[in-house]
């Protein structure tokens, strides 16, 4: 093998043992996932969410900033804001001493609140960069801070207040209600609202550019329908799509985003509506089969047929909620890992009769 | 001597007939260097596992064929020793965590981060990266998805994980929403007869189009069944029979004439008989959820049109609690009982 070779710039296979190290560059550039090299790098990138951006500005100018409780759905930029935050206050150098970040996947019972945090809490304010505002404070950011348990989060309260003059907590949950009161009442809480659909929508279409990824009119905003307000989801969707298009003169379009977030095609949803119309029993049996046999899963086929159904300018109110009930149930049974066919036929065939009574 | 299925089986992306668009998508993932962590779900027969051979392949050449057995042991967290077997070769491995019962997500997290800590060392490889095949995942508990979660991102950079399911149902959303999902749908009968065209053609016999028509249709669209009935018919006759039904496995003969017998007579002396039967399919080791279904199907068949909708709720009722449930005898058996209940009084009404 030619170590020395002149790495080649085509990636065919013939080049790759040439051009290994130019290759293994383009690897390792192109494996990180899209989410973490385009997080918000300071607080002025911050897409939506202007209320907190505009607080955490004000803190940044007058050097004082309060303990604080990130709280709202996934994906909505919580964790991004307090990094872009701690890197503006410090700058990216001193932000690696100064900052203790802890999430779900570290260990987390009380015995680590009691030694790590605490030793992080009580060490003494490293040198600052003079370019940045480097306020006499460390951060400690408490990830998912809703998964700790309750006497993890009360033995954080003492020390909270006890070192409050260097160390402030930024505490990130997606329920405010699963963090114990006295820690709560400790902080400033800010909800961090669902992306608004047009602003999610020119942040994957920024990605998108950048990474020259070419989608056709409907892509993105399918993209961004399927992740329901969840941003990371919507460009985790928009990489794997890459990758089917890489290569491939092909550009992405609303069909294959569908197909690649797992989301059931329209027509067969209104296959099965239109089956519940049907006189008799069989055409439901052929449609479920077919349902099965495509290898659609049945709790994502229920939901869509659930917003399809309550959506009906056909059926009446009684009828829907009748029709609901029926769906919560076999719901539930699928949850239970009940099987599939089954439960959809059940479902079906009492949709079927609800939706021909008059 | 090999079994058709297993000797006639596909080894590379070009030799797949079937669900060629999914198949170019494939080549494409395959050749673009990097592959990201797939969740391959559709039903059985449908050609995942040998997709997945057929991609490893791709990606890493010859060298992904060459499988071997081992055994590893694990040590849970309560110091029991646990054996699993893991076919492997220099490139991937395969892990099938339903042996491992509950202790799934300590064979999940060992093994995943001994493969993620060793980099690829075979020098002739082109990838950096070793895979690992999680066989029926829907299987892996919630422990071992969550486990996974966070190991699939942390070592994204010499390791990819390849989940193979029935259903993407029971795989929690973070896992989803990390792995490129490849759905595989059965195949058409059309398909199907295709394919076995193919392999009589290579095993130099001759099958009458209707009649392998009819062995698609009664295998539910599974290729892999369908192709052991082929097999399965050839032994006990050739040439063909066009007029032979195409032979069902015992157990679904059996079970059949098990349903049949509660439209007949709606006794307790009935009740019994069928109970001893269904204990006898039971004790061979047949699942009971597919007892039941089997039954349901023959009796939702069998019953008049008003009748249809009320057996299926109640076989879908029973089905869950059986899911539920310990005792499988129990819920069969109740299941049974309600049958003839309900069709004793539709009887009883009609007359």
């Amino acid at each position: 093998m030619d170590f020395f070779g002149k790495p080649k710039s085509d990636q065919s296979s013939a080049s790759a043992k040439n051009g290994k190290a130019a290759e293994t560059a383009k690897h390792d550039e192109r494996m990180v996932p899209w989410v973490e090299k385009y997080r918000p790098k300071n607080i002025d990138d911050i897409t939506a969410q202007e209320e907190v951006v505009q607080v955490l500005r004000k803190s940044l100018e007058t050097k004082n900033l309060p303990h604080l409780l990130f709280y709202g759905p996934p994906g909505t930029g919580k964790t991004s804001t307090i990094l872009a935050l701690t890197r503006d206050m410090y700058g990216p150098e001193a932000a690696k001493t100064r900052v203790l970040e802890l999430n779900a996947s570290d260990e987390r019972g009380i015995s680590v609140v009691r030694e790590k945090v605490k030793t992080f809490a009580r060490a003494v304010v490293s040198q600052a960069d003079p370019r940045y505002p480097s306020p006499p404070y460390k951060i400690v950011i408490l990830d998912e801070a809703d998964s700790m348990t309750g006497d993890a989060q009360a033995a954080l309260r003492r020390i909270i207040e006890k070192y409050s003059r260097i160390t402030r907590f930024c505490l990130i949950c997606n329920y405010v209600s699963r963090i114990i009161e006295p820690l709560a009442s400790r902080c400033t809480k800010f909800r961090f609202k669902s992306l608004p659909r047009d602003q999610a929508v020119a942040r994957v279409e920024h990605v998108a550019q950048l990474e020259s990824v070419r989608c056709r009119e409907g892509a993105v905003g399918a993209l961004v329908d399927c992740a329901a307000g969840d941003l990371r989801r919507a460009i985790m969707s928009l990489q794997s799509a890459a990758r089917m298009v890489h290569g491939g003169d092909g550009a992405l379009d609303a069909d294959m985003v569908a197909e690649l977030v797992g989301v059931v095609p329209s027509a067969v949803i209104e296959s099965l509506r239109a089956a519940w119309n049907a006189a008799d029993s069989g055409a439901l049996r052929t449609v479920v089969d077919e349902l099965i046999y495509s290898g659609y899963p049945a709790s994502q086929v229920l939901a869509q047929l659930h917003d399809r159904a309550m959506e009906d300018q056909q059926l009446g109110s009684l009828q829907k909620a009748k029709i609901a009930l029926v769906m919560a149930t076999v719901d539930k049974a699928l949850n239970d890992g009940a099987d599939e066919q089954l439960q959809l036929l059940d479902m079906m065939m009492q949709a079927s009769r609800i939706a021909q009574s008059a | 001597m090999a079994l058709w299925v297993e000797k006639h089986r596909p080894a590379t992306l070009d030799k797949l007939t079937f669900h060629s668009g999914l198949t170019d998508h494939l080549r494409q993932l395959a050749n673009s260097g990097d592959l990201p962590h797939l969740l391959v779900y559709g039903p059985t027969g449908a050609g995942k596992r040998t997709r997945i051979a057929a991609v490893l392949r791709e990606v890493f050449g010859p060298g992904a064929d060459k499988l071997k057995v081992s055994q590893r042991v694990f040590e849970t967290p309560t110091r029991r020793k646990l054996e699993i077997n893991l076919i492997s070769s220099n490139f991937h491995i395969e892990v099938n965590p339903s042996d491992a019962g509950i202790y799934d997500r300590v064979i999940i997290q060992d093994l995943i981060k001994e493969i993620a800590q060793t980099q690829q060392v075979a020098t002739t490889s082109a990838r950096k990266f070793k895979v690992v095949v999680v066989h029926e995942a829907d299987a892996l508990s919630r422990d071992a998805q969550h486990a996974l979660r966070r190991t699939m991102e942390k070592y994204m950079g010499n390791m990819r994980v390849i989940l193979c399911s029935s259903s993407t149902g029971k795989i929690i959303s973070p896992v989803q929403s990390r792995c490129l999902l490849v759905r595989v749908a059965a195949p058409t009968i059309d398909e199907v007869v295709d394919v076995m065209n193919i392999v009589a053609k290579k095993e130099g016999i001759t099958v009458p189009p209707a009649f392998a028509r009819q062995l698609a249709a009664s295998s539910n669209r599974n290729l892999h069944r369908a192709l052991l009935m082929l097999e399965a018919a050839y032994v006990r006759q050739y040439p063909f029979d066009e007029s032979h039904e195409p032979p069902l496995p015992e157990w679904e003969e059996y079970i059949r004439k098990t349903a049949h017998a509660a439209i007949q007579a709606q006794t307790p002396a009935q009740l019994m008989a069928i109970r001893k039967q269904l204990y006898e399919v039971l004790t061979h080791c047949i699942p009971a959820s597919t007892i039941l279904k089997t039954i349901a199907m023959h009796l939702i068949d069998s019953v008049g049109e008003a009748l249809k909708p009320v057996v299926a709720h109640q076989a879908a009722f029973y089905e869950h609690r059986l899911q539920s449930g310990q005792k499988a005898i129990v819920h069969l058996e109740a299941f049974m009982a309600k049958f003839m209940s309900v069709y004793k009084r539709h009887l009883m009404d009609a007359a």
